[in-house]
């Protein structure tokens, strides 16, 4: 499975990486590939705010709908806006383009917790 | 066994098949003091045993169609063109299923397809389920949806009093435990504005019925931006139905979420089922909406087909999280109504709706000139109005009914200060002879 | 048949009527300016182009009159035309709910009357026949658990044990009630795994939602022990009814310890599906829930009938009665089987599940080994290839079968529910066997023709992920 080794994991399956001082946000190449084909990215409002695994949005497909949990509590400071419109972007490049959620991270230790990409692909490789 | 195909033969062939002998053996897992139980139900008729036992009740009963009748409130005496039942009626569309595969489903997917579009197209808005229950459950569907829609953070529905007293019950049964709180019908004679009053961060819709359960038109200018300046969702009950034909749609003044009966969309009375629940939206709530979804697309060839869409919003899918537990709903009834507005078209509806209205609106006028007899807010109206009677509705109706005519609706038993107020309805299936007959029955009994 | 049938709109041409209405007999009103309309876009067409359009439209569709319908859990059952003649007496229907009681008495009776026969067959002690659907049934089931719960000042009770292999109305259902659910999970036979359950049996349940037999097709093994302990730790057990096919005459889920269950109208009694309703379902309830049923109902006092709303009810679940046409067609059918004719439906439902199970098997090797009840469920995939439950289920229809129930039970992976119902003939099953054996060959031999199936369709697969992506959900002109 294709990894971000910049990122770190959550057993849910979001990835998260620091970018400057905020924290970026999707969802594996594992994950979209279960989903198969995305239909429909619910994301939340700029200004919201989530703790470490809070529900922050919801990813539909033709066959699923997902919850997604946000790895690390913070403040949402961007939305990729262009999901809307484009989807499939989440499908095609998962750890680039297809980002969702930019916050600012209300505390940066809980890092530490997440799993690093060998980790989190011992442990997806296993379902 | 009727409808049984198997001989003994057959069993035999089939057990040996299994390696059981005797069916009984299939069932070793039941428990054996609760195995085959005796039911006390009455033994098996025929065909001719049970029709002539259903005829029989028949007898008990005195149909709509015995009466002048002028009894709406919520159920609607309307034609059904005879092409209707016959081809809905046809086993292909009756006994098919679910359209969940649908290269095989295209009949009843294309004409859900129909029916959502002219069902937008008649209450002006952008899209349309595949049905609901009835006019009652989609309303409380829609007040649900709007509290989702808000994300959970806004709690309060404001209801108007005039919407059909079953429908306010049935939205309180849906939504019990206090999660959510239903105001403004506590009051019975609470008004537009007073419910606008009610408006605040807490208000997640503001619901009303246009024409309402007294039969008025309401005065709807500047609701929708009263209700989406406090950032709620506007509601519309758009009952009788019928009254689209005539009457600006919900869609054009403002409204979120229009929900309706549709029963006199070719339904029939059957004694108040099956109906059909209509439920149409803005486009920019369609994710949050309850009920299937019909939607179109193309095939490996490139042809036009039709398939059911946004399914993972569903039960079956999303399960807890699902924006309702609807799994069967009408579709059928749905089929009906399509046919209905199909077959009538653009210039039957309009006409059907237009009959109603003059009928209905002589009707008033005779009635008015009666002694102890007063329409009550002679305001604008569709096809019912309200009466105010010289004596109880109940004593009325009586002596109506034993000259053949079926009084209106006894508006006092849900409504207190509307005094001996009766509800009459008239469809264009009143004839003039009718209406004037019943003019002379209430002129006749008000005079005893 | 597989010519593309226009939209009833683009058949449309101005001016084109089909109805007919009497002559305005009434002086005309001046109608109200501010509130009339202005457009309406209906379509316009003869009645014989109507006629066409939908007589076409009915070509493209499957149904149970034409073709097998192996859909597990929705018993597919033939549905008697008699059904159809009685809910087309015109006494029986031209009738207005609200018409005061004396002049309905045949029609309340004949509610009144399926209440108590829906009540012996399932050994319950009260009835309502209210509820539109089987999701209606389930959450006026659950509605009915939380007031009786209630009435008891007993407040603690937040959590609702469901079996993971059940169908997601009941999660939903349970949901829209306001109750979070905790999912126990199945054992290696298809059983509740009890002592899971009994870790979760405490003070916080509101009870357990299960059916039996199981979407598994499975009876229950420890069904009787299951209800104990829910009924000892004060829980009440919800009964969902969908399979009740398998047991008419066989068990009674009131005997068995379940507090409340849901009829589906549309399964076990042979109302149509209408291709996705109307359909009925109505609740049944134990004594002590009796008060709650939703209403109103039939009652009779003195040979005179009439509706009551139960003492301490949850209310209305929607406007009226409920779909009374289903009444008649259910009540018709019970009458027309009586009690040794619906034994022999359920032992012919489960024979004929057994017998097809033992016919399939050999290609698509059953979930879990045991005696099924009114359905089975296989592994649709097929091992040493690429071919999923889905090209199975596709590649039937090419055959002139309906597909069978897939992807559902979510425990079982690339499942096929298979419920054949007593109505079908043996040489039916043997042609379904027969294409199933083929379709396993040709998965081996032709895969590629499996994941392009079907092929002899009106059209073939459609695009699902554009549909949902740019949702088109009506004509726009």
């Amino acid at each position: 499975m294709k990894l971000d080794s910049n990122a770190r994991y959550a057993e849910s399956h979001e990835w998260v990486r620091k970018e400057g001082d905020l924290m970026v946000c999707g969802i594996t190449d594992h994950a979209q590939e279960e989903l198969s084909d995305v239909v429909y990215v619910e994301l939340p409002e700029v200004g919201a705010t989530f703790a470490k695994g809070e529900q922050f949005g919801v990813i539909e497909s033709v066959k699923a709908a997902s919850d997604l949990y946000i790895p690390m509590g913070g403040e949402i400071a961007e939305v990729n806006e262009a999901l809307e419109d484009s989807p499939e972007t989440v499908n095609e490049d998962p750890f680039g383009e297809g980002w969702m959620i930019k916050f600012k991270s209300s505390d940066p230790s809980q890092w530490d917790s997440l799993l690093a990409p060998e980790e989190y692909e011992a442990s997806a490789g296993g379902e | 066994m009727p409808y049984s195909p198997h001989t003994d033969a057959d069993r035999r062939e089939m057990l040996a098949a299994i390696g059981v002998s005797s069916v009984q053996e299939l069932f070793h897992d039941v428990p054996e003091s609760f195995r085959f139980p005796d039911l006390k139900l009455p033994k098996a008729a025929s065909e001719m045993e049970i029709l002539d036992e259903l005829y029989a009740m028949a007898l008990k009963n005195s149909t709509t169609g015995c009466f002048a009748a002028f009894l709406g409130a919520g159920a609607y005496n309307h034609f059904v063109p005879s092409v209707i039942p016959h081809l809905a009626g046809r086993g292909e569309f009756a006994t098919a299923y679910t359209p969940y595969q649908p290269e095989v489903s295209q009949g009843t997917l294309q004409s859900i397809f129909e029916y959502q579009s002219m069902i937008a197209e008649l209450t002006g808005m952008d899209v349309v389920n595949a049905s609901h229950y009835d006019g009652a459950t989609s309303m409380a569907e829609a007040a649900i949806m709007a509290v989702n829609v808000s994300r959970g953070r806004r709690r309060k529905v404001i209801v108007s009093p005039w919407i059909h007293p079953q429908y306010r019950h049935t939205l309180r049964t849906y939504l019990p435990g206090g999660q959510v709180t239903i105001t403004g019908d506590e009051n019975l004679r609470t008004n537009l504005d007073d419910l606008q009053g009610m408006l605040d961060d807490d208000a997640a819709c503001l619901i009303i019925q246009n024409p309402n359960f007294f039969g008025e038109l309401m005065d709807v200018d500047g609701l929708a931006d009263a209700v989406h300046d406090a950032g709620a969702l506007l509601v519309v009950v758009a009952n009788p139905i019928i009254s689209l034909g005539l009457l600006r749609p919900p869609g054009d003044y403002g409204a979120d979420i229009v929900t309706a009966e549709g029963q006199p969309l070719g339904a029939g009375l059957n004694f108040g089922g099956p109906y059909l629940g209509v439920f149409a939206a803005r486009k920019d709530y369609v994710r949050g909406m309850p009920g299937r979804l019909v939607g179109e697309t193309t095939d490996t060839r490139g042809r036009r087909g039709y398939v059911l869409t946004l399914t993972p919003r569903e039960q079956h899918i999303r399960r807890e999280k699902a924006t309702s537990n609807i799994c069967t709903n009408q579709g059928l009834v749905a089929l009906m109504a399509g046919m209905y507005l199909a077959y009538m078209g653009k210039g039957g509806l309009r006409a059907v709706a237009e009959m109603c209205y003059h009928k209905a609106h002589y009707t008033a006028a005779q009635i008015e000139q009666l002694d102890g007899y007063q329409v009550v807010n002679y305001a604008p109206f569709f096809n019912e109005f309200p009466v105010k009677c010289p004596k109880p509705v109940a004593e009325i109706n009586s002596a109506l009914l034993e000259e053949g005519i079926l009084g209106g609706y006894d508006l006092q038993q849900d409504y207190p200060h509307a005094e001996n107020e009766m509800l009459v309805c008239v469809t264009e299936m009143n004839t003039r002879e009718q209406i004037d007959r019943l003019v002379a029955a209430l002129a006749e009994i008000g005079a005893r | 048949m597989n010519q593309p049938e226009p939209l009833i709109f683009e058949m449309s041409s101005p001016g084109r009527a089909a109805y007919t209405l009497p002559e305005l007999d009434v002086p005309r009103a001046p109608l109200p300016e501010d509130y009339v309309r202005d457009e309406l876009n209906l379509p316009e067409v003869s009645e014989l182009e109507f006629v066409r359009h939908y007589t076409r439209l009915s070509q493209k569709n499957y149904a149970i009159d034409t073709v097998f319908y192996p859909l597990g859990s929705c018993t597919m059952k033939y549905n008697p035309k008699v059904n159809e003649k009685a809910a087309s007496i015109e006494g029986l229907t031209h009738v207005h709910p609200l018409q005061p009681e004396a002049t309905a008495q045949g029609s309340l009776k004949l509610m009144y009357e399926l209440q108590e026969a829906l009540k012996e067959i399932a050994g319950f002690a009260g009835v309502s026949l209210q509820p539109a659907a089987g999701a209606h049934g389930e959450f006026a089931g659950v509605l009915i658990m939380r007031a009786y719960h209630q009435s008891r000042g007993d407040t603690r009770r937040t959590k609702i044990l469901i079996p993971d292999s059940a169908h997601g109305t009941n999660p939903a259902s349970s949901a829209m009630s306001g109750f979070s659910v905790v999912e126990i999970p199945s054992d290696e036979r298809g059983n509740v795994d009890l002592e899971a359950l009994k870790v979760e049996c405490d003070e916080t349940v509101v009870g357990l939602m299960l059916t039996n037999p199981n979407t598994l097709g499975l009876f229950e093994e420890h069904v009787l022990e299951v209800n104990e302990t829910i009924h000892a730790c004060g829980g009440l057990i919800y009964g969902d009814g969908a399979n009740l096919n398998a047991l008419m005459g066989i068990a009674r889920p009131g005997d068995l310890g379940f507090d409340v269950m849901h009829f589906n109208l549309h399964k076990t009694f042979s109302t149509p599906h209408g291709g996705g309703g109307p359909g009925s379902g109505p609740v049944g309830v134990s004594q002590q829930l009796v008060p709650f049923l939703p209403g109103p109902i039939a009652a009779v006092e003195d040979d005179h009938y009439k509706l009551v709303m139960p003492e301490q009810s949850i209310g209305r679940l929607k406007a009226f009665y409920g779909n009374y046409g289903m009444f008649i067609r259910a009540y018709t059918y019970i009458r027309m089987l009586g009690p040794d004719g619906l034994r022999a439906a359920s032992e012919h439902a489960v024979l004929n599940a057994n017998y097809l199970k033992a016919k399939v098997a050999p290609h698509f090797p059953v979930a879990v080994e045991r005696t099924c009840m009114h359905e089975f469920v296989s592994h649709g995939d097929v091992e040493g290839t690429d071919v999923r439950a889905l090209d199975v289920a596709k590649r039937l229809i090419d055959y002139g079968f309906h597909s069978p129930t897939n992807y559902f039970p979510l425990i079982v992976h690339d499942a096929l529910m298979i419920e054949p119902t007593e109505t079908e003939s043996k040489q039916t099953l043997d042609a379904f066997a027969d294409a199933m054996a083929h379709i396993a060959e040709e998965a081996r031999t032709d895969p590629e023709l499996l994941h392009t199936a079907p092929h002899t369709t009106p059209v073939t697969r459609l695009d699902e992920v554009q549909a949902a992506r740019n949702p088109v959900l009506r004509y726009k002109g």
